[in-house]
Protein backbone atom coordinates (compact mmCIF):
# COMPACT_ATOMS: atom_id res chain seq x y z
CA UNK A 1 0.00 0.00 0.00
CA UNK A 2 1.35 3.60 -0.84
CA UNK A 3 1.27 6.00 1.80
CA UNK A 4 -0.46 8.88 1.86
CA UNK A 5 2.30 11.59 2.63
CA UNK A 6 6.39 10.17 2.00
CA UNK A 7 8.98 12.52 2.51
CA UNK A 8 12.68 11.94 2.21
CA UNK A 9 15.33 14.10 3.05
CA UNK A 10 12.82 17.47 2.03
CA UNK A 11 14.48 21.21 2.85
CA UNK A 12 12.51 23.75 1.85
CA UNK A 13 14.90 27.67 1.88
CA UNK A 14 13.58 30.71 1.00
CA UNK A 15 15.45 33.50 -0.75
CA UNK A 16 18.11 31.47 -1.36
CA UNK A 17 21.36 33.11 -2.01
CA UNK A 18 19.84 36.89 -0.79
CA UNK A 19 20.71 38.29 2.65
CA UNK A 20 16.39 37.19 3.63
CA UNK A 21 17.66 33.77 2.90
CA UNK A 22 15.91 31.64 5.50
CA UNK A 23 16.05 27.73 6.16
CA UNK A 24 12.61 26.81 6.75
CA UNK A 25 13.15 23.05 6.47
CA UNK A 26 16.06 20.86 6.63
CA UNK A 27 16.03 17.52 6.09
CA UNK A 28 12.68 16.24 6.28
CA UNK A 29 11.85 12.08 6.54
CA UNK A 30 7.98 11.48 7.71
CA UNK A 31 5.71 8.85 5.96
CA UNK A 32 2.22 8.83 6.76
CA UNK A 33 -0.20 5.86 6.66
CA UNK A 34 -3.64 6.26 4.99
CA UNK A 35 -5.94 6.91 7.20
CA UNK A 36 -3.40 7.95 10.40
CA UNK A 37 -4.50 11.18 12.04
CA UNK A 38 -0.62 12.87 12.11
CA UNK A 39 0.01 16.37 13.95
CA UNK A 40 2.78 18.48 13.28
CA UNK A 41 3.36 20.50 16.90
CA UNK A 42 6.14 22.98 17.47
CA UNK A 43 6.92 26.85 18.07
CA UNK A 44 6.40 29.83 15.45
CA UNK A 45 8.90 29.35 12.59
CA UNK A 46 9.69 25.52 13.17
CA UNK A 47 8.24 24.98 9.14
CA UNK A 48 5.05 22.87 10.34
CA UNK A 49 3.09 25.43 7.81
CA UNK A 50 5.52 25.17 5.52
CA UNK A 51 5.86 21.70 5.35
CA UNK A 52 1.41 21.12 4.82
CA UNK A 53 2.20 23.44 2.25
CA UNK A 54 4.67 21.50 0.61
CA UNK A 55 2.02 18.53 0.79
CA UNK A 56 0.17 20.83 -0.70
CA UNK A 57 2.01 22.12 -4.06
CA UNK A 58 1.53 25.61 -2.47
CA UNK A 59 5.28 25.77 -2.47
CA UNK A 60 8.09 23.78 -3.67
CA UNK A 61 10.79 21.75 -1.90
CA UNK A 62 14.52 23.16 -2.79
CA UNK A 63 15.73 19.23 -2.81
CA UNK A 64 14.75 15.86 -1.52
CA UNK A 65 11.74 13.92 -2.66
CA UNK A 66 7.87 14.18 -1.40
CA UNK A 67 5.12 11.97 -2.67
CA UNK A 68 1.18 12.66 -2.06
CA UNK A 69 -0.45 8.83 -2.50
CA UNK A 70 2.34 7.97 -4.41
CA UNK A 71 2.51 10.73 -6.91
CA UNK A 72 4.32 14.22 -7.24
CA UNK A 73 2.36 16.64 -5.10
CA UNK A 74 1.45 18.84 -8.14
CA UNK A 75 -0.67 15.95 -9.61
CA UNK A 76 -1.80 15.04 -6.38
CA UNK A 77 -3.47 18.55 -6.40
CA UNK A 78 -4.23 18.50 -10.22
CA UNK A 79 -6.23 15.18 -9.11
CA UNK A 80 -7.47 16.78 -6.06
CA UNK A 81 -6.29 14.52 -3.68
CA UNK A 82 -6.37 16.67 -1.02
CA UNK A 83 -8.86 19.17 0.83
CA UNK A 84 -6.64 22.33 2.70
CA UNK A 85 -8.70 23.96 5.40
CA UNK A 86 -7.28 26.96 6.86
CA UNK A 87 -7.07 29.03 10.42
CA UNK A 88 -9.34 31.40 9.00
CA UNK A 89 -12.42 30.57 7.30
CA UNK A 90 -11.94 31.37 3.94
CA UNK A 91 -15.46 31.71 2.51
CA UNK A 92 -16.21 33.86 -0.13
CA UNK A 93 -18.79 36.57 1.57
CA UNK A 94 -20.77 36.82 -1.40
CA UNK A 95 -22.28 33.06 -1.39
CA UNK A 96 -24.02 31.42 0.64
CA UNK A 97 -23.52 28.80 3.10
CA UNK A 98 -24.81 26.42 0.34
CA UNK A 99 -23.06 28.02 -2.36
CA UNK A 100 -19.75 28.14 -0.27
CA UNK A 101 -19.65 24.21 -0.02
CA UNK A 102 -20.58 23.90 -3.48
CA UNK A 103 -17.30 26.06 -4.78
CA UNK A 104 -14.71 23.32 -5.50
CA UNK A 105 -17.64 21.07 -7.09
CA UNK A 106 -18.16 23.94 -9.62
CA UNK A 107 -14.40 24.22 -10.04
CA UNK A 108 -14.41 20.28 -10.88
CA UNK A 109 -17.60 20.08 -12.92
CA UNK A 110 -19.87 18.49 -11.01
CA UNK A 111 -23.68 18.81 -12.53
CA UNK A 112 -26.18 21.34 -10.66
CA UNK A 113 -28.28 18.96 -8.79
CA UNK A 114 -25.08 17.26 -8.01
CA UNK A 115 -23.81 19.53 -6.52
CA UNK A 116 -26.78 20.87 -4.13
CA UNK A 117 -27.74 17.48 -3.28
CA UNK A 118 -23.79 16.91 -2.17
CA UNK A 119 -23.80 20.26 -0.44
CA UNK A 120 -26.73 19.25 1.63
CA UNK A 121 -25.32 16.12 2.69
CA UNK A 122 -21.99 17.75 3.74
CA UNK A 123 -23.64 20.54 5.54
CA UNK A 124 -25.84 18.05 7.45
CA UNK A 125 -22.52 16.09 8.61
CA UNK A 126 -21.84 19.51 10.11
CA UNK A 127 -24.91 20.09 11.47
CA UNK A 128 -25.40 22.90 9.21
CA UNK A 129 -27.84 22.23 7.04
CA UNK A 130 -30.41 24.56 8.82
CA UNK A 131 -28.04 27.50 7.46
CA UNK A 132 -27.88 26.33 4.05
CA UNK A 133 -28.60 29.96 3.30
CA UNK A 134 -27.39 32.10 5.71
CA UNK A 135 -24.51 34.01 4.29
CA UNK A 136 -20.74 33.18 5.98
CA UNK A 137 -20.90 36.68 8.25
CA UNK A 138 -24.45 35.68 9.72
CA UNK A 139 -22.68 32.74 11.41
CA UNK A 140 -20.28 32.18 14.11
CA UNK A 141 -16.13 31.67 13.97
CA UNK A 142 -16.97 28.21 14.91
CA UNK A 143 -19.93 27.59 12.20
CA UNK A 144 -17.63 29.21 9.53
CA UNK A 145 -14.98 26.86 10.35
CA UNK A 146 -17.44 23.94 9.79
CA UNK A 147 -18.55 25.03 6.70
CA UNK A 148 -14.98 25.03 5.74
CA UNK A 149 -14.68 21.28 6.70
CA UNK A 150 -17.84 20.76 4.59
CA UNK A 151 -16.31 22.52 2.00
CA UNK A 152 -13.26 20.71 2.06
CA UNK A 153 -14.48 16.73 2.46
CA UNK A 154 -17.70 17.45 -0.11
CA UNK A 155 -15.45 16.46 -2.98
CA UNK A 156 -13.90 13.78 -1.25
CA UNK A 157 -10.40 14.05 -1.38
CA UNK A 158 -8.52 11.23 0.49
CA UNK A 159 -6.64 13.70 2.63
CA UNK A 160 -7.28 16.38 4.87
CA UNK A 161 -4.93 19.18 5.28
CA UNK A 162 -5.19 21.51 8.43
CA UNK A 163 -3.24 24.54 8.96
CA UNK A 164 -4.06 25.74 12.48
CA UNK A 165 -8.02 25.36 11.89
CA UNK A 166 -9.32 25.76 15.58
CA UNK A 167 -6.49 28.12 16.21
CA UNK A 168 -9.28 31.74 16.22
CA UNK A 169 -11.78 29.71 18.47
CA UNK A 170 -12.42 30.13 21.55
CA UNK A 171 -11.31 27.22 23.75
CA UNK A 172 -15.06 25.90 24.51
CA UNK A 173 -15.77 25.74 20.89
CA UNK A 174 -12.42 24.48 20.25
CA UNK A 175 -12.92 21.32 22.08
CA UNK A 176 -16.78 20.71 20.11
CA UNK A 177 -15.14 21.29 17.29
CA UNK A 178 -11.93 18.48 17.88
CA UNK A 179 -14.44 15.92 18.60
CA UNK A 180 -16.48 16.63 15.61
CA UNK A 181 -13.80 16.49 13.46
CA UNK A 182 -12.72 12.68 15.14
CA UNK A 183 -16.57 11.73 14.43
CA UNK A 184 -15.76 12.88 10.65
CA UNK A 185 -12.00 11.34 10.63
CA UNK A 186 -13.28 7.60 11.95
CA UNK A 187 -16.71 7.52 9.68
CA UNK A 188 -15.04 8.83 6.44
CA UNK A 189 -11.76 7.07 7.15
CA UNK A 190 -9.47 10.06 5.48
CA UNK A 191 -5.90 10.66 6.03
CA UNK A 192 -5.64 14.06 8.05
CA UNK A 193 -2.50 16.05 8.60
CA UNK A 194 -3.04 18.59 11.15
CA UNK A 195 -0.84 21.44 12.05
CA UNK A 196 -1.22 22.98 15.33
CA UNK A 197 0.72 24.51 18.71
CA UNK A 198 -1.44 23.32 21.06
CA UNK A 199 -0.10 20.24 22.65
CA UNK A 200 -3.52 19.32 24.43
CA UNK A 201 -5.26 19.60 20.86
CA UNK A 202 -2.27 17.27 19.16
CA UNK A 203 -2.58 14.43 21.87
CA UNK A 204 -6.61 14.57 22.00
CA UNK A 205 -7.10 14.35 17.87
CA UNK A 206 -3.64 12.41 16.82
CA UNK A 207 -2.57 9.31 16.09
CA UNK A 208 0.61 10.41 15.72
CA UNK A 209 2.70 13.51 16.76
CA UNK A 210 5.65 15.10 14.76
CA UNK A 211 7.30 17.67 17.28
CA UNK A 212 9.55 20.19 15.69
CA UNK A 213 12.40 22.74 16.34
CA UNK A 214 13.42 25.99 14.34
CA UNK A 215 15.34 27.23 13.08
CA UNK A 216 15.91 25.12 10.57
CA UNK A 217 12.81 23.96 10.38
CA UNK A 218 14.19 19.88 11.89
CA UNK A 219 11.70 16.92 13.23
CA UNK A 220 12.76 15.68 16.34
CA UNK A 221 10.68 13.42 17.68
CA UNK A 222 7.68 11.22 16.77
CA UNK A 223 5.29 10.54 19.69
CA UNK A 224 3.04 7.78 19.03
CA UNK A 225 -0.72 8.57 20.27
CA UNK A 226 -1.96 4.66 21.66
CA UNK A 227 -4.89 6.46 23.84
CA UNK A 228 -7.60 4.17 22.92
CA UNK A 229 -10.32 5.09 20.23
CA UNK A 230 -12.91 6.12 19.91
CA UNK A 231 -11.83 9.08 21.96
CA UNK A 232 -14.43 11.10 23.73
CA UNK A 233 -14.88 13.34 26.91
CA UNK A 234 -13.65 10.93 29.00
CA UNK A 235 -9.68 10.49 26.95
CA UNK A 236 -8.88 14.52 28.42
CA UNK A 237 -9.22 12.53 32.05
CA UNK A 238 -7.37 10.01 31.35
CA UNK A 239 -4.13 9.47 33.26
CA UNK A 240 -2.64 8.54 30.30
CA UNK A 241 -3.74 11.53 28.47
CA UNK A 242 -1.75 13.15 30.82
CA UNK A 243 0.86 11.23 30.27
CA UNK A 244 1.23 12.03 26.72
CA UNK A 245 0.81 15.64 26.92
CA UNK A 246 3.89 15.60 29.15
CA UNK A 247 5.83 12.96 26.91
CA UNK A 248 5.58 15.70 23.97
CA UNK A 249 6.36 18.57 26.28
CA UNK A 250 9.46 16.65 26.97
CA UNK A 251 10.10 16.41 23.61
CA UNK A 252 9.68 20.49 22.50
CA UNK A 253 11.85 20.86 25.42
CA UNK A 254 14.46 18.66 24.21
CA UNK A 255 14.46 20.11 21.19
CA UNK A 256 15.14 23.53 22.88
CA UNK A 257 11.74 24.99 22.21
CA UNK A 258 11.66 25.46 26.10
CA UNK A 259 8.47 24.53 28.46
CA UNK A 260 5.14 26.01 27.70
CA UNK B 1 -26.42 31.93 17.23
CA UNK B 2 -24.92 34.61 19.49
CA UNK B 3 -23.49 36.39 16.80
CA UNK B 4 -26.77 36.55 14.84
CA UNK B 5 -28.80 38.01 17.78
CA UNK B 6 -26.11 40.28 17.55
CA UNK B 7 -26.76 41.55 14.44
CA UNK B 8 -30.84 41.34 14.41
CA UNK B 9 -30.29 43.78 17.18
CA UNK B 10 -28.15 46.15 15.39
CA UNK B 11 -30.52 46.17 12.47
CA UNK B 12 -33.68 46.82 14.77
CA UNK B 13 -31.82 49.82 16.89
CA UNK B 14 -31.11 51.36 13.46
CA UNK B 15 -34.44 50.98 12.88
CA UNK B 16 -36.62 53.88 14.47
CA UNK B 17 -36.98 56.42 11.55
CA UNK B 18 -36.23 54.70 8.20
CA UNK B 19 -32.98 55.51 6.83
CA UNK B 20 -34.57 56.56 3.11
CA UNK B 21 -36.40 59.39 5.15
CA UNK B 22 -33.41 60.61 7.22
CA UNK B 23 -31.51 61.01 4.56
CA UNK B 24 -34.38 62.88 2.32
CA UNK B 25 -34.78 65.72 5.30
CA UNK B 26 -30.63 66.00 5.40
CA UNK B 27 -30.42 66.23 1.33
CA UNK B 28 -33.36 68.86 1.81
CA UNK B 29 -31.66 70.87 5.11
CA UNK B 30 -28.08 70.83 2.91
CA UNK B 31 -30.27 72.57 -0.54
CA UNK B 32 -32.13 75.02 2.22
CA UNK B 33 -28.96 76.09 4.15
CA UNK B 34 -27.19 76.24 0.24
CA UNK B 35 -30.46 78.47 -0.79
CA UNK B 36 -29.95 80.82 2.31
CA UNK B 37 -25.85 80.97 2.20
CA UNK B 38 -26.61 82.18 -1.46
CA UNK B 39 -29.08 84.78 -0.78
CA UNK B 40 -27.48 85.85 2.35
CA UNK B 41 -24.14 86.58 0.68
CA UNK B 42 -26.14 88.89 -1.72
CA UNK B 43 -28.21 91.46 1.10
CA UNK B 44 -24.74 91.34 3.30
CA UNK B 45 -22.86 92.04 0.03
CA UNK B 46 -25.41 94.88 -1.10
CA UNK B 47 -24.69 96.82 2.68
CA UNK B 48 -20.94 96.11 1.86
CA UNK B 49 -20.54 96.87 -0.89
CA UNK B 50 -17.72 99.43 -1.52
CA UNK B 51 -16.36 99.25 1.71
CA UNK B 52 -14.96 95.59 1.18
CA UNK B 53 -13.63 93.99 -1.70
CA UNK B 54 -15.58 90.95 -2.51
CA UNK B 55 -14.87 87.80 -4.94
CA UNK B 56 -18.07 87.75 -6.70
CA UNK B 57 -20.46 90.87 -7.41
CA UNK B 58 -23.42 90.56 -5.08
CA UNK B 59 -25.65 91.75 -7.97
CA UNK B 60 -28.38 90.24 -9.86
CA UNK B 61 -26.54 89.74 -13.06
CA UNK B 62 -23.52 88.01 -11.46
CA UNK B 63 -25.79 85.85 -8.65
CA UNK B 64 -29.26 86.06 -9.74
CA UNK B 65 -32.30 85.48 -6.39
CA UNK B 66 -32.78 81.66 -6.29
CA UNK B 67 -36.78 82.38 -7.38
CA UNK B 68 -35.08 84.10 -10.51
CA UNK B 69 -33.46 80.89 -11.49
CA UNK B 70 -36.44 79.21 -10.42
CA UNK B 71 -38.85 81.16 -12.13
CA UNK B 72 -37.28 80.79 -15.37
CA UNK B 73 -37.77 77.68 -15.59
CA UNK B 74 -41.29 78.05 -16.07
CA UNK B 75 -40.63 81.00 -18.43
CA UNK B 76 -41.47 80.86 -22.20
CA UNK B 77 -38.78 82.12 -24.18
CA UNK B 78 -40.89 82.87 -26.89
CA UNK B 79 -44.64 82.40 -27.32
CA UNK B 80 -44.06 79.25 -29.57
CA UNK B 81 -42.03 77.75 -27.78
CA UNK B 82 -42.73 75.23 -24.43
CA UNK B 83 -41.28 76.88 -20.79
CA UNK B 84 -37.97 76.42 -20.23
CA UNK B 85 -37.89 73.25 -18.37
CA UNK B 86 -39.66 71.37 -21.05
CA UNK B 87 -36.83 72.86 -23.23
CA UNK B 88 -34.18 71.97 -21.31
CA UNK B 89 -35.32 68.54 -20.64
CA UNK B 90 -35.74 67.28 -23.82
CA UNK B 91 -32.01 68.54 -24.90
CA UNK B 92 -31.20 66.56 -21.73
CA UNK B 93 -33.01 63.15 -23.50
CA UNK B 94 -30.38 64.07 -26.35
CA UNK B 95 -27.45 64.64 -24.10
CA UNK B 96 -28.55 61.28 -21.69
CA UNK B 97 -28.61 59.12 -24.97
CA UNK B 98 -24.71 60.03 -25.38
CA UNK B 99 -23.59 59.64 -21.63
CA UNK B 100 -25.62 56.75 -21.41
CA UNK B 101 -23.56 54.68 -25.23
CA UNK B 102 -20.37 57.03 -23.35
CA UNK B 103 -20.71 55.07 -20.04
CA UNK B 104 -21.53 52.01 -21.75
CA UNK B 105 -18.63 51.89 -23.76
CA UNK B 106 -16.43 53.31 -21.17
CA UNK B 107 -17.20 51.05 -18.74
CA UNK B 108 -16.78 47.86 -20.73
CA UNK B 109 -13.13 49.12 -22.24
CA UNK B 110 -12.57 50.30 -18.68
CA UNK B 111 -13.26 46.36 -16.98
CA UNK B 112 -11.66 44.95 -19.98
CA UNK B 113 -8.31 46.32 -19.34
CA UNK B 114 -8.54 45.91 -15.48
CA UNK B 115 -9.21 42.23 -16.34
CA UNK B 116 -6.37 42.00 -18.87
CA UNK B 117 -3.84 44.14 -16.64
CA UNK B 118 -4.74 41.67 -13.27
CA UNK B 119 -3.90 38.42 -15.69
CA UNK B 120 -0.28 39.96 -16.81
CA UNK B 121 1.82 42.32 -14.82
CA UNK B 122 3.62 42.75 -18.24
CA UNK B 123 0.46 44.20 -19.89
CA UNK B 124 -0.44 46.59 -16.71
CA UNK B 125 3.38 47.86 -16.74
CA UNK B 126 3.02 48.35 -20.63
CA UNK B 127 0.36 49.76 -21.14
CA UNK B 128 -1.02 51.41 -17.46
CA UNK B 129 1.25 54.94 -18.28
CA UNK B 130 -0.64 55.62 -21.57
CA UNK B 131 -4.14 54.72 -19.29
CA UNK B 132 -2.78 57.13 -17.02
CA UNK B 133 -1.53 59.90 -19.59
CA UNK B 134 -4.44 59.94 -21.62
CA UNK B 135 -6.02 61.31 -18.65
CA UNK B 136 -3.71 64.24 -18.38
CA UNK B 137 -4.50 65.22 -21.98
CA UNK B 138 -7.50 67.96 -21.79
CA UNK B 139 -10.52 66.76 -23.27
CA UNK B 140 -11.35 69.90 -24.70
CA UNK B 141 -7.81 69.72 -26.66
CA UNK B 142 -9.48 65.63 -27.82
CA UNK B 143 -12.92 66.37 -28.29
CA UNK B 144 -12.76 68.31 -31.68
CA UNK B 145 -10.04 65.82 -33.07
CA UNK B 146 -12.97 62.89 -32.03
CA UNK B 147 -15.65 65.09 -33.99
CA UNK B 148 -13.78 65.31 -37.14
CA UNK B 149 -12.29 61.99 -37.26
CA UNK B 150 -15.74 60.82 -36.43
CA UNK B 151 -17.52 62.75 -39.22
CA UNK B 152 -14.89 61.04 -41.70
CA UNK B 153 -15.88 57.83 -40.96
CA UNK B 154 -19.01 58.56 -40.87
CA UNK B 155 -20.29 58.25 -37.36
CA UNK B 156 -23.23 60.21 -36.33
CA UNK B 157 -22.39 63.28 -34.40
CA UNK B 158 -23.60 62.12 -31.40
CA UNK B 159 -21.95 58.49 -31.33
CA UNK B 160 -18.90 61.05 -31.70
CA UNK B 161 -19.52 63.13 -28.15
CA UNK B 162 -20.08 59.47 -26.82
CA UNK B 163 -16.65 58.45 -27.69
CA UNK B 164 -15.83 61.76 -26.10
CA UNK B 165 -17.64 60.55 -23.17
CA UNK B 166 -16.41 57.12 -22.85
CA UNK B 167 -13.19 58.70 -22.46
CA UNK B 168 -13.78 60.08 -19.03
CA UNK B 169 -15.52 57.18 -18.08
CA UNK B 170 -13.15 53.85 -18.51
CA UNK B 171 -10.31 55.60 -16.24
CA UNK B 172 -11.79 55.42 -12.86
CA UNK B 173 -13.12 52.11 -13.84
CA UNK B 174 -10.02 50.58 -14.78
CA UNK B 175 -8.34 51.77 -11.53
CA UNK B 176 -10.65 50.61 -9.49
CA UNK B 177 -11.54 47.55 -11.13
CA UNK B 178 -8.48 46.30 -11.12
CA UNK B 179 -7.96 47.48 -7.91
CA UNK B 180 -10.57 45.01 -6.58
CA UNK B 181 -9.42 42.34 -8.62
CA UNK B 182 -6.53 42.60 -6.76
CA UNK B 183 -8.53 42.36 -3.06
CA UNK B 184 -9.04 38.92 -2.83
CA UNK B 185 -7.21 37.50 0.53
CA UNK B 186 -3.93 35.55 -0.65
CA UNK B 187 -5.81 32.52 1.04
CA UNK B 188 -8.72 32.08 -0.81
CA UNK B 189 -6.17 32.44 -4.36
CA UNK B 190 -4.21 29.35 -2.76
CA UNK B 191 -7.75 27.88 -1.73
CA UNK B 192 -8.52 28.38 -5.30
CA UNK B 193 -5.39 26.61 -6.58
CA UNK B 194 -5.08 24.08 -4.33
CA UNK B 195 -8.94 22.89 -5.98
CA UNK B 196 -6.62 23.18 -8.87
CA UNK B 197 -8.70 25.91 -10.32
CA UNK B 198 -8.04 27.32 -14.05
CA UNK B 199 -7.35 31.41 -14.03
CA UNK B 200 -10.56 31.62 -15.80
CA UNK B 201 -12.46 29.82 -12.60
CA UNK B 202 -10.42 32.18 -10.52
CA UNK B 203 -11.07 35.40 -12.20
CA UNK B 204 -14.79 34.93 -12.51
CA UNK B 205 -15.38 32.91 -9.36
CA UNK B 206 -13.46 35.23 -7.03
CA UNK B 207 -11.70 37.90 -8.66
CA UNK B 208 -14.74 39.25 -10.24
CA UNK B 209 -17.31 38.84 -7.29
CA UNK B 210 -14.64 40.61 -5.20
CA UNK B 211 -14.46 43.66 -6.97
CA UNK B 212 -17.87 44.70 -7.30
CA UNK B 213 -17.70 47.14 -4.38
CA UNK B 214 -14.93 48.61 -6.17
CA UNK B 215 -16.67 48.41 -9.30
CA UNK B 216 -19.60 50.13 -7.71
CA UNK B 217 -17.02 53.25 -6.45
CA UNK B 218 -16.12 53.39 -10.09
CA UNK B 219 -19.54 53.86 -11.60
CA UNK B 220 -21.14 56.25 -10.08
CA UNK B 221 -17.74 58.62 -10.21
CA UNK B 222 -18.23 57.51 -13.99
CA UNK B 223 -21.89 58.28 -14.38
CA UNK B 224 -20.98 62.09 -13.32
CA UNK B 225 -17.76 61.75 -15.69
CA UNK B 226 -20.25 60.82 -18.67
CA UNK B 227 -22.22 63.21 -18.42
CA UNK B 228 -19.26 65.86 -18.00
CA UNK B 229 -18.07 64.37 -21.19
CA UNK B 230 -21.17 64.39 -23.07
CA UNK B 231 -21.39 68.36 -22.05
CA UNK B 232 -18.36 69.50 -23.28
CA UNK B 233 -18.34 66.88 -26.45
CA UNK B 234 -21.41 68.64 -27.63
CA UNK B 235 -18.99 72.25 -27.47
CA UNK B 236 -17.05 71.85 -30.69
CA UNK B 237 -19.07 69.37 -32.61
CA UNK B 238 -21.78 70.61 -35.43
CA UNK B 239 -25.00 69.75 -33.45
CA UNK B 240 -27.67 72.38 -32.58
CA UNK B 241 -28.69 69.80 -29.37
CA UNK B 242 -28.26 68.81 -26.14
CA UNK B 243 -27.61 70.49 -22.88
CA UNK B 244 -24.11 71.66 -23.70
CA UNK B 245 -24.82 73.14 -26.63
CA UNK B 246 -27.81 74.94 -24.23
CA UNK B 247 -25.06 75.65 -21.77
CA UNK B 248 -23.29 77.29 -24.52
CA UNK B 249 -25.95 79.60 -25.62
CA UNK B 250 -27.01 80.86 -22.74
CA UNK B 251 -23.58 81.48 -21.64
CA UNK B 252 -23.51 84.16 -24.41
CA UNK B 253 -26.11 85.84 -23.09
CA UNK B 254 -25.27 85.71 -19.63
CA UNK B 255 -25.18 89.32 -19.51
CA UNK B 256 -28.90 89.65 -20.01
CA UNK B 257 -30.16 86.62 -18.70
CA UNK B 258 -28.21 85.09 -16.32
CA UNK B 259 -30.75 83.16 -15.40
CA UNK B 260 -30.86 81.09 -17.80
CA UNK B 261 -27.23 79.54 -17.24
CA UNK B 262 -27.77 78.87 -14.21
CA UNK B 263 -31.27 77.09 -14.82
CA UNK B 264 -29.59 74.66 -17.02
CA UNK B 265 -27.00 74.14 -14.83
CA UNK B 266 -29.18 72.76 -12.13
CA UNK B 267 -30.79 70.74 -14.61
CA UNK B 268 -27.40 69.15 -15.87
CA UNK B 269 -26.42 68.26 -12.15
CA UNK B 270 -29.92 66.77 -11.62
CA UNK B 271 -29.36 64.42 -14.04
CA UNK B 272 -26.00 63.36 -13.29
CA UNK B 273 -27.00 63.13 -9.74
CA UNK B 274 -30.35 60.85 -10.94
CA UNK B 275 -27.61 58.86 -12.91
CA UNK B 276 -25.83 58.20 -9.38
CA UNK B 277 -29.15 57.63 -8.14
CA UNK B 278 -29.73 54.91 -10.32
CA UNK B 279 -26.17 53.08 -9.55
CA UNK B 280 -26.64 53.12 -6.34
CA UNK B 281 -29.99 51.66 -6.49
CA UNK B 282 -28.60 48.63 -8.13
CA UNK B 283 -25.35 48.78 -5.72
CA UNK B 284 -28.21 47.78 -3.29
CA UNK B 285 -30.00 45.28 -5.06
CA UNK B 286 -26.61 44.24 -6.21
CA UNK B 287 -24.25 43.80 -3.41
CA UNK B 288 -27.35 44.55 -0.58
CA UNK B 289 -26.24 40.64 1.17
CA UNK B 290 -22.97 41.86 1.48
CA UNK B 291 -21.81 42.67 5.18
CA UNK B 292 -19.54 44.85 3.91
CA UNK B 293 -21.53 47.00 1.00
CA UNK B 294 -22.61 49.82 1.05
Amino acid sequence: MTSAVAAAGVSKVFNPGTPEEVVALDGIDLEIATGEFVSLIGPSGCGKSTLLRLIADLVEPTSGTLTVNGKTPHEARLDRDYAMVFQRATLLEWRTVAKNVQLPLEIIGVDPDDRERRALEFLRLVQLDEFADHYPWQLSGGMQQRVAIARGLVFDPALLLMDEPFGALDEMTRERMQMELLDIWRSTGKTVVFVTHSIPEAVFLSTRIVVMSPRPGRITAVVDVDLPQPRDFDTREDPRYYEKMTEVREALRAAGVGGS
Amino acid sequence: MAAMAEVVGRRARAGGVPPAFRSTVWFLAVVVSLVLAWELYKVVGKALEGTVPLPIRPDDTSMPHVWDILGELFTRRSPSEPILLVVLLRESMFTLREALLGFAFGTAVGFGLAVAFSQSRLLERSFMPYVVASQTVPLVAIAPIVVIWGAKIGWPVWVSVAIISAYLVFFPVTINTLRGLRSPDPTVLELMRSYAAGRGQTLWKVQVPAAMPFVFSALKISATASVVGALVGELPSSLNRGLGRALLTFMYTFVTGPEKLFAAILVASSLSLGLVAVIALVEHRVLGHRRLAG
